[in-house]
C-alpha cells in the first residue's frame, strides 16, 4: 500500500501539534517583549536575566548536583545487583524482581508521598539526603532493566572461562564482566541523570525548601504567569536534552557494534 | 553453585534492603496512614478510622474523583483517535526514513513534562500566539478564553502523553502480518469488516498498552491541572499534592486514602492488561 497525500499530511499536523509548542517557546526566547506573540525583535535580555537569575541558577546547581550524584550510586548499586541476579539462582529472587516491578509501575506521585511519610516516621528533615534516596529509588528498576537487557546476550561461558584460569569474584566482575556491558552501564548512568534532572513530582514531597531543585523552582515561578526567562531556560534545556539523546544513540549504536 | 562468595551477599543484601526499606515499607505505611485519624500537632494520630474513605465517597471529593477519571479517559480516548491512525500510516509506510520519522515523536518527550506544560500555557494564554493569530486574521475581536479551562487541561495531558499512545501501538502494527487483511478481503469482507473483525482484534495489546501508559500518568501529573486548569479543574492528583505540601490543613490520612485509591485502580487496571495480554497470546499464538 502506498501512504497517499492526505496520509501524509495527518502525520504533518500531529508532528505540528507536537512540535510547535516548543518551537514557539524556543522562538520567543529571543523576543524583545516581555510576554505575548508579538514579535518586537531579536534579543538576548532574556538570557541575561536567567543569568543574573539566582533563583533558577541556584535551582539549577541543586539539580545538577542530585542528578550526578544519585545517578552514579544508583549505577553502582544497580549494575552490581543486576549482576548478581543475572548470575544466581537464590531465594527470594523473583521477590526482588516483582518488588522492581512494582516500583516501575507505581506512578511518582505515589512514590513521592509514600516516600515522604516514611521519612516523617524516621523523623528525616527533607532535603539533600531524602531527595537522593528517592532519585535513586527513582532510577533503579530503570538501571535493571537496561543492564538485564544487555546481560541476557552475555555468554556466560566467558565467566566459566576466567574462574578456570583462577580469577576470584572481584577479579572477575572488573576485568571480565564490566568492560563488556560497560557501554550499558554509561547509557543507565545517562537515563537516571536524565530522569533525575526531569523530575517534577517526586521533589515536591521528599525535598524541602532546603534543598529546592530547578522543576520546583521552576513551577512555583509559572504558576503566576509567563515568565520569559524560563523560556530561556527551556531553550537551552532543549538543547542540552538533544545532546545528550544523540550522544546516547551513538553510544547504544556502537554498542550493538 | 558453590556457596555465595562474600561480594554477592553484600550486593544481594544492599538491593533487598533499599527494596524492602523504600519500595515495600512506605507503601504499607501508606496503607496504614490512610485508616488513622487525623491530628493537627502530629499529622497522624493511630487511631483506626474509616473517615478518610467515607469522606471521599460522600462530600464534594468524590465529585473530584469522577471528575479525574473523566478528564483522564477523555485525554486517553483523544490519544487513541490521533494516535491510531498515525501509528497505522506510518508503521505501513514503506518510506525508507520511517524509523527516523518514529523518533521524531519522541524527540519531544525529552524535555520535561513540566516545560512541554509551560509552552502548552504560553500558546493558549490570553495574549498567547493561537489567540493573536485569530484576532490578526479577524476571526475573533477579543481574546478567547483558552487558557485555565477544562479543555485546557485536556489539551495538556493529550499533549504531554500522545507519544505514550503511539509507540506501543507502532510497535504492534508494524508487526503486524497483512496477509490476514489480504485474506480477509479475498473472501470479501469489506474494508471496515476487515478492519473490525481482523486489524483491531489482533493490534488490541497495543492499544491496551497505550492506554495504560496513557490513563495512568493522567491520574498523577499535577502540575498539568495546577498550570493549565487554574486551580478550577481539581483532579484527585492535586488534592494529594495538596494534602501533602501546600495546603494550610495538611490531612495526611485523607491523602494517603486517595493515593490507595488510585493505587487500587492502577492495580486493577493493570492487571486487566496483564490478563488481555495472556489470553491474547494463548487465543492467537
Amino acid at each position: 500500500m502506498k501512504t497517499s497525500k492526505l496520509q501524509w499530511s495527518y502525520i504533518f499536523f500531529v508532528y505540528v501539534f507536537l512540535y510547535l509548542p516548543l518551537i514557539v517557546l524556543i522562538v520567543f526566547s529571543f523576543n524583545d517583549a516581555p510576554t505575548g506573540a508579538v514579535w518586537k525583535g531579536f534579543s538576548l535580555r532574556w538570557y541575561e536575566k536567567l543569568f543574573h537569575s539566582s533563583t533558577l541558577i541556584s535551582g539549577l546547581i541543586n539539580s545538577l548536583i542530585i542528578g550526578i550524584s544519585s545517578a552514579t550510586l544508583v549505577t553502582i548499586i544497580g549494575t552490581l545487583s543486576a549482576v548478581t541476579l543475572f548470575r544466581f539462582k537464590f531465594f527470594g529472587k523473583n521477590f526482588i524482581i516483582s518488588l522492581l516491578y512494582i516500583l516501575i509501575m507505581s506512578p511518582e506521585i505515589i512514590m513521592g508521598i509514600s516516600l515522604l511519610l516514611l521519612f516523617k516516621f524516621l523523623s528525616l528533615s527533607l532535603g539533600f539526603q531524602t531527595l537522593l534516596i528517592t532519585h535513586i529509588t527513582l532510577c533503579l528498576p530503570f538501571v535493571m532493566a537496561v543492564l538485564f537487557t544487555r546481560l541476557s546476550n552475555f555468554d556466560i561461558h566467558i565467566i566459566e572461562a576466567a574462574k578456570d584460569l583462577g580469577a576470584n569474584e572481584l577479579q572477575t566482575f572488573f576485568h571480565i564482566i564490566l568492560p563488556s556491558i560497560f557501554p550499558a552501564v554509561v547509557v543507565a548512568w545517562i537515563l537516571s541523570f536524565t530522569i533525575s534532572m526531569d523530575d517534577s513530582i517526586c521533589a515536591f514531597f521528599t525535598s524541602g525548601p532546603r534543598f529546592e531543585i530547578l522543576p520546583q523552582k521552576i513551577y512555583a515561578m509559572v504558576r503566576t504567569g509567563v515568565k520569559p526567562e524560563v523560556n530561556a531556560l527551556s531553550t537551552i534545556i532543549f538543547g542540552v536534552s538533544m545532546l545528550i539523546v544523540i550522544v546516547t544513540q551513538i553510544m547504544l549504536k556502537e554498542r550493538k557494534r | 553453585m558453590k556457596e555465595h562468595s562474600l561480594f554477592h551477599k553484600v550486593t544481594i543484601g544492599i538491593i533487598v534492603l533499599w527494596l524492602l526499606l523504600f519500595a515495600l515499607i512506605p507503601n504499607i505505611i501508606m496503607f496504614v496512614v490512610s485508616f488513622m485519624e487525623y491530628d493537627s500537632s502530629s499529622f497522624v494520630k493511630a487511631v483506626f478510622t474509616l473517615d478518610n474513605y467515607k469522606q471521599f465517597f460522600s462530600d464534594n471529593y468524590f465529585k473530584i474523583f469522577i471528575n479525574s477519571f473523566k478528564i483522564a479517559a477523555i485525554a486517553t480516548a483523544l490519544c487513541l483517535i490521533i494516535g491510531y491512525p498515525f501509528a497505522y500510516i506510518l508503521a505501513r509506510s514503506k518510506s525508507k526514513y520511517k524509523g527516523l520519522l518514529a523518533l521524531l515523536v519522541v524527540i519531544p518527550y525529552w524535555t520535561s513534562a513540566l516545560i512541554r506544560t509551560y509552552a502548552i500555557s504560553y500558546m493558549l494564554a490570553a495574549n498567547g500566539l493561537i489567540n493573536t493569530i485569530l484576532i490578526k486574521i479577524g476571526i475573533i475581536d477579543a481574546p478567547l478564553k483558552l487558557l485555565y479551562t477544562e479543555g485546557a487541561v485536556i489539551f495538556g495531558f493529550v499533549y504531554t502523553l500522545l507519544p505514550f499512545m503511539i509507540l506501543p501501538l507502532y510497535a504492534t502494527i508494524e508487526k503486524f502480518d497483512f496477509k490476514y487483511v489480504e485474506a480477509a478481503q479475498d473472501l470479501g469482507a469489506s474494508k471496515l469488516k476487515t478492519f473490525y473483525h481482523i486489524i483491531l482484534p489482533l493490534t488490541s495489546p497495543g492499544i491496551i498498552a497505550g492506554v495504560v501508559l496513557v490513563f495512568l500518568p493522567a491520574l498523577g501529573l499535577f502540575y498539568i491541572p495546577s498550570l493549565l486548569g487554574g486551580g478550577k479543574t481539581m483532579m484527585v492528583s492535586n488534592i494529594i499534592q495538596e494534602q501533602f505540601t501546600t495546603s494550610v490543613i495538611q490531612n495526611w490520612p485523607l491523602g494517603s486514602a486517595a493515593s490507595v485509591l488510585i493505587t487500587v485502580v492502577m492495580g486493577l487496571m493493570i492487571w486487566a492488561y496483564y490478563k488481555s495480554s495472556k489470553s491474547f497470546q494463548t487465543k492467537v499464538l
